[in-house]
């Protein structure tokens, strides 16, 4: 069997608050194949942002707690120096586009002088990096002389092509692309997915691609990891989790979604997502979980005992994984 | 539909109820005159000047808009960003004034009303629930504060405004009450913020509410709650909707009718149904076709979209707006600007492929 280009093992990655510890990221096992799209689906609050800071070691500083292990080409890279992740790992071989990246351009800095800066420190010579910067931003279909220009020239689809550019311009091999269309119209949208997928084709790219949106991941996941409260719901491949959802927090997204073509009855989750200070104790979705509130054989189950991963029959190559009670 | 605005109005100056029975739209069929809001030619152009003795250029916002939304039904906007949508929605308010064209409700004229008469009879009957409720909540008032101030402003007596605030924020779902009334803003999610602010839209009983965006901020999975909370108040109140939205899926839920906005025109407008499933104008089929159904087969092939972006609306090209863009595009669209033609039953749409 061929190694996973990213192997996530029990991460864990806790916050110090004045409230208390709070759980963003507590046990999160995947792999990745290289080539692979993986999606990360959840609410606001689930940990799928704070799975992409965890994976490029860029977490916020009152974090008190990261354990458990990435393997990166075979590679620990959690617990390495961060010296030698930052030279060797980070925006070379793992490269990120941040949540709401677009806006946090410099508005009195060139779009070139912003994207050479990384390089430019690195020891790349001036004109050498202006150069690369030019391809790359030709690669994402913008013209060259994009790089003269100030933040407040472009619209927000150039905005969002320049900070994509940014991020493939050292030729990655992993990129995690944190919700990369949020800000954005339906159309443009739809271009910049449009490119995401001509990139991954030509750049030979892994993607880790953050959204809240499932009809939106169907754009380009390969496989769909649902995160709920900072645990893994549920995870296998786009034809299994679009065509038998086993979570039952799965199936409630997928019923609360919209969808143009097709006629459905909307329904949706009651309730809220749980504090990650204070997570129910077992199965972190009992209290909104449907099924537990119908069959009573699930009380003193659910509400007690954390389901672990059960391995259920896939369609694919990919394992079909759901943290359950109801699939032991 | 007059005998109300006779009643009521103490201003002899104002030409109100007189304007509305002349108000002629056969030039627009699909406007219903006799509609709670009828806007007629609706232009909002802002003026831009570059210098101080330079000739202002005029943004051309909403250009000659003509549509009808009539109570308990929803009219949904849909357009990208820049194609004027919530110009639109915030002219049909009065929280911008018109440059041109007519704009009536209930049968009076309130195109060039000025604030105090808007004040005396208008403003209670029109609210906004605005797109991001992370901000037009405000972060030092009281959830309780927040839905009681229109209360205040409107005049209700003190003894029964507690009551009207608790009654509010059972409707929205936000219950029990007590536990939110003293509660902060930044004490509450996303969706229960979104609650709070149709809760406060909806508090003095209007008769029309325009819901910008009221959902493209919140998680899919709210989106829905939120949906079905806006569609229970229009059942309870009759109150007559726009929806603005750039997102037709989630209007789907929703709305009666759609306008579709470009450049600041309207470009088609029908039965919800009717054109989502047979869109006639070029612009909405790239609408519909950029907007994904969640299906493992997508990411195998690129979706079809329309190049470019919409233009500058200070500058916008020559004949019909969306010519630059449009895969259908002839010589006579760069030269002429299309009109408004039925195509079907209902449906009309500003393109010259159905001339």
């Amino acid at each position: 069997m061929t190694m996973a280009l990213l192997d996530v093992r029990n991460l864990r990655l806790y916050y110090q608050t004045t409230k208390g510890i709070l759980k963003a990221l507590d046990g999160v096992s995947f792999e990745l194949e290289e080539g692979e799209t993986l999606a990360v689906v959840g609410e606001t609050g689930s940990g799928k942002s704070t799975l992409a800071k965890a994976i490029t070691r860029v977490w916020e500083r009152n974090v008190s707690l990261v354990d458990g292990e990435i393997y990166f080409e075979g590679e620990e890279v959690l617990h390495m120096p961060e010296d030698r992740f930052r030279r060797e790992i980070r925006w070379r071989k793992i490269a990120m586009v941040p949540q709401a990246s677009m806006n946090a351009l410099n508005p009195v800095i060139t779009i070139g002088e912003q994207m050479i800066e990384p390089l430019v420190l690195s020891g790349v010579p001036k004109g050498e990096a202006l150069r690369l910067a030019q391809d790359s931003l030709e690669s994402v279909g913008l013209p060259r002389d994009v790089v003269a220009r100030y933040p407040h020239q472009l619209s927000g689809g150039m905005k969002q092509r320049v900070v994509i550019a940014m991020a493939v311009m050292t030729r990655p091999k992993l990129l995690i692309l944190d919700e990369p269309t949020s800000a954005l119209d339906v159309m443009t949208q739809a271009n910049i997915m449009n490119l995401l997928k001509e990139l991954k084709a030509r750049l030979k790219l892994t993607y880790i691609f953050i959204t809240h949106d499932l009809a939106l991941a169907s754009e380009l996941a390969d496989s769909v990891a649902v995160m709920y409260a900072g645990k893994l719901a549920e995870i296998g491949s786009s034809e299994d989790m679009y065509g038998a959802p086993a979570h039952p927090y799965t199936q409630g997204l997928m019923a609360s979604m919209p969808t143009l073509r097709t006629d459905k009855q909307l329904a949706y989750i009651p309730g809220e997502v749980p504090s990650l200070i204070d997570p129910p104790r077992g199965c972190r979705f009992h209290p909104r979980c449907p099924y537990f509130a119908k069959d009573k054989a699930l009380k003193g189950l659910c509400d007690d005992m954390e389901p672990p991963a059960f391995e259920l029959k896939p369609w694919t190559g990919r394992r079909h994984l759901a943290a359950c009670w109801l699939y032991k | 539909m007059s005998a109300e605005g006779m009643g009521i109005d103490l201003n002899p100056g104002s030409r109100g109820a007189m304007a509305a029975k002349m108000l002629d739209v056969s030039d627009a069929p699909w406007v219903r005159a006799d509609s709670l809001v009828v806007a007629h030619r609706l232009r909002l152009w802002y003026s831009v000047k570059k210098g101080i003795f330079s000739k202002p250029i005029y943004v051309k916002a909403v250009d000659g808009v003509s549509l009808s939304v009539a109570r308990g039904e929803t009219l949904a906007v849909v357009g990208e960003s820049g194609s004027g949508k919530t110009t639109l929605g915030r002219t049909l308010i009065r929280l911008l004034r018109p440059t041109g064209g007519d704009l009536i409700f209930d049968g009076r004229d309130v195109a060039s009303s000025d604030e105090s008469e808007l004040r005396r009879w208008f403003r209670r009957r029109v609210s906004i629930v605005f797109q991001d409720p992370y901000s037009s909540l405000h972060p030092y008032h009281s959830i309780g504060f927040i839905l009681e101030e229109p209360l205040i402003i409107h005049g209700v007596p003190k003894g029964e405004r507690m009551e009207r605030v608790y009654k509010a924020l059972e409707e929205v779902k936000l219950t029990p009450p007590e536990d939110f009334v003293n509660k902060y803003p930044h004490m509450l999610s996303g969706g229960q913020r979104q609650r709070v602010a149709i809760a406060r839209a909806t508090i003095l009983n209007p008769d029309f509410i325009v819901a910008d965006e009221p959902v493209s901020m919140l998680d899919v999975s709210v989106r829905v709650e939120i949906l079905t909370l806006l569609k229970e108040v229009q059942k309870r109140y009759n109150v007559a909707f726009l929806y603005i939205t750039h997102d037709i899926s989630t209007a789907k839920y929703f709305s009666d009718n759609i306008a579709i906005m470009y450049a600041g025109k309207l470009v088609e407008y029908g039965p919800f149904r009717s054109v989502v499933k047979e869109p006639a104008h070029p612009y909405t089929q790239a609408l519909i076709e950029a907007i994904p159904d969640p299906d493992p087969k997508n990411r195998l092939r690129p979706r079809k979209v329309a190049p470019g972006e919409p233009p500058n609306l200070a500058n916008p090209p020559s004949g019909c707006r969306f010519h630059p863009r449009c895969p259908f595009a002839m010589d006579k669209c760069r030269k002429e600007e299309p009109p408004m033609v039925e195509v079907r039953p209902g449906v009309y749409t500003a393109c010259w492929l159905y001339k």
